[in-house]
């Protein structure tokens, strides 16, 4: 069980790198959007026996981060009409290696925090510390918005990665509160975006320089 | 069940108001709404209800030492908010109205919370329904507030989401069954044997950096504190006036339900440097930029950076520190609002919002510009105003607490922020109104609609700082005990 766990998990660790390398926006996108579904299918690779709710949630995650939230980016990424080229501020080298010296450094992390009996060897925690470092790479390291809110999503996809260390013994009402959260973020974040687009004619955050001390 | 109502008049006004058909009277709602959260939460605050101890959400000493001040606040931003929107009639107002009932409701939520998921909803909820009040205006420069508040904001909320979890392990690593109520938190750390404390004391520590630094960005703490000028200069001044005295307070007693069961785990020694350190490092860095902005509205982000630190510093000080700190939070809150309601009515007069382009408001808006003067000297702790009486409790309990460099430095930042922020606002207060502004002709007309509301609050800044109310000392010394049980 572990280690089909720890593939999907590795998976999802390299959709990192992926996402790190993707020099055009669309093949972001779609790293973002793979790695929401494979996350999605881990509660069920976890729970031993089957549970509706724990059903629901895996559906709900897979349609919401494979479905949902990179259609809405790939129509803002249409209606804006801008050239598919992603600007990097950190260049794509550096993010690439700082992305794996992250995940080496998440699974020496990992393997020295304290973790309960039935984690043991799982690489969870290493890949969320992994997933959320590569998460902020993007937020910081690429100009344009919707690599920010790719970026966001990969940030959020590592602590939802956390999150299933607790999934036996946290109520999934709250899980299914941080789902609804991150949907109602995205949305609000694409609304901007598109307002930002017509009010500046760009989406590229770089322009965004008029408020400054 | 009123503790319920608190967040049910909102939401459920919320969706009166989006439903409303008309802009002219839609306004109208928000002093309905809320009046009646503020006659709820003055009836729990005199007399409240049992909690208990498992439940999700409850109005808990906490709650009850701080949300009558979110309440009352609130109210006085509605009316101003009814003249505001009568000026403003150009701008459609159904998703502000909205938002801004949403938000109240959600505030609620997150003081009530009692459990640290529900927190955290409640607390990214409240910050999403920010969103659409900062854009109000629809300007370029909105838009760009509104997004950096956004990507900082939500990096923020996601850190905390994070740390919560992290705490939650911890809590599963001490042997518990999943509960993550603070108390039954906060019962399960007391005491732990060495061995099991060792599996438990990293993620504790892990918890505590991932949610001082969430929800410290949400509360505007240096140097996670830059969405707060952007967002408080381009937001509406009651928006400003909500942001600076709800979504902090909603954060700063997040961190103060979180520091609760880090201390019993025996992380205190570690929670009050933190505090300390990143509050005073806010105080210098507030201080700092206060000497140098040239834009009001910007300067009360920076001065409010700098309150933020002074309530960590506050925290940081044991028992009675957090009741002063506590104190401030009234205190600070209350003569904040007025400050951003008497600057947004500057800001129309004008039209303008730096020290280059603005001066002789005296005479453009006299009476807005006396009560922003009254509320500079009230928020640079000028007696007899209560933040001069809080920051004195505060700096009381550095010295009892025997640290007499936090005392000095403290002293030292409030002196910078005075100066920086007289030199400002008298810039634009004195000399003679600018050829461009006295040519625009159409006079801002100071109406008791824009005047009042501001001079409220700062009659209730004094009146908290000559008479505080012995009920109200009270809910604080309730609210000190749950997190100090032994003085």
């Amino acid at each position: 069980m572990t280690n089909t766990l720890n593939l999907f998990i590795g998976l999802a660790m390299g959709l990192n790198l992926v996402a790190l390398a993707s020099s055009r926006l669309p093949s972001m996108i779609r790293a973002a959007a793979l790695q929401g579904m494979v996350l999605g299918i881990l509660p069920l690779l976890i729970e031993h026996d089957f549970q509706w709710m724990v059903g629901l949630v895996a559906v709900g995650t897979i349609a919401v981060k494979g479905f949902v939230i990179p259609h809405l980016l790939r129509r803002a990424l249409r209606a804006a009409n801008i050239d598919r080229e992603v600007k990097p501020l950190i260049g794509f080298v550096p993010s690439l290696l700082l992305g794996a010296a992250a995940a080496v450094g998440a699974v020496a992390l990992g393997g020295a925090l304290p973790l309960l009996p039935e984690h043991a060897g799982s690489l969870l925690v290493a890949g969320s510390f992994a997933t959320v470092v590569a998460g902020f790479l993007l937020l910081m390291g690429r100009s344009k918005a919707i690599s920010q809110v790719c970026g966001y999503l990969i940030l959020e996809n590592g602590i939802y990665l956390f999150g299933l260390l607790l999934i036996r013994s946290t109520p999934l009402l709250v899980e299914a509160g941080i789902l609804l959260d991150l949907t109602v973020a995205v949305f609000v974040i694409g609304i901007i975006m598109d307002r930002i687009q017509k009010e500046f004619d760009t989406l590229d955050t770089n322009k965004l320089t008029s408020l400054r001390e | 069940m009123k503790e319920l109502a608190l967040i049910a008049v909102p939401w459920l006004a919320a969706i009166a108001a989006f439903l409303w058909s008309s802009e002219r009277t839609r306004p109208r709602l928000l002093p309905v709404a809320g009046g009646l959260h503020a006659v709820l939460s003055l009836w729990l605050l005199a007399d409240p209800p049992t909690l208990s101890p498992s439940a999700w959400f409850g109005f808990d000493p906490l709650a009850r030492a701080v949300l009558p001040m979110v309440s009352l606040l609130f109210l006085v931003c509605s009316i101003y908010g009814v003249a505001y929107l009568k000026v403003r009639a150009e701008r459609p107002n159904r998703l502000f109205v909205f938002a801004l009932l949403v938000l109240l409701g959600c505030l609620s939520l997150a003081l009530q919370a009692q459990h640290l998921g529900l927190l955290w909803v409640a607390a990214e909820a409240a910050t999403l329904m920010t969103v659409p009040l900062v854009h109000f205006n629809g300007t370029a420069r909105a838009f760009e507030a509104s997004w950096k508040y956004l990507l900082v904001g939500g990096t923020g909320i996601a850190l905390s989401l994070l740390g919560s979890f992290c705490l939650g392990y911890a809590s599963l690593n001490a042997g518990g069954n999943g509960d993550l109520t603070f108390s039954a938190l906060a019962g399960q750390f007391v005491h732990l044997p060495v061995e099991v404390a060792a599996k438990s004391g990293p993620w504790v520590i892990a918890a505590w950096v991932l949610l001082l630094a969430g929800y410290g960005t949400k509360m505007g703490l240096a140097p996670m504190h830059t969405w707060k000028p952007d967002a408080y200069g381009e937001a509406p001044g009651m928006v400003g006036a909500l942001l600076a005295g709800g979504i902090t307070t909603m954060a700063f007693i997040a961190v103060l339900r979180v520091k609760q069961v880090v201390d019993a785990a025996g992380g205190g020694d570690m929670t009050q440097r933190t505090l300390l350190a990143i509050g005073l490092f806010s105080m210098l860095v507030a201080a700092l930029f206060l000497l140098g902005t040239p834009d009001f509205k910007r300067m009360l982000a920076y001065s409010s950076v700098e309150h933020m630190g002074i309530l960590a510093v506050g925290a940081a000080l044991g028992g009675l520190g957090v009741w002063a700190a506590l104190f401030h939070v009234w205190t600070n809150n209350l003569t904040k609002g007025s400050l951003f309601l008497s600057a947004g009515n500057i800001r129309r007069a004008a039209n303008a919002r730096s020290q280059n382009e603005v001066s002789g408001m005296a005479w453009r808006s006299p009476l807005s510009a006396r009560i922003f003067i009254a509320g500079l000297f009230a928020i640079t702790a000028c007696p007899p105003f209560g933040p001069f009486f809080s920051e004195l409790l505060i700096l009381r309990a550095a010295f009892t607490t025997g640290s007499t460099f936090t005392a000095v430095a403290f002293l030292g930042c409030l002196l910078f922020a005075f100066f920086g922020m007289t030199r400002l606002v008298f810039a634009i207060v004195d000399g003679r109104p600018r050829a461009a502004a006295r040519a625009t002709g159409s006079r801002f007309r100071e109406t008791s609609g824009v005047i009042l509301p501001p001079l409220a609050l700062l009659g209730c800044s004094v009146w908290l700082g000559l008479a505080t109310p012995s009920w109200l000392s009270e809910s604080w010394s309730a609210a000190a005990k749950l997190l100090f049980p032994t003085p």
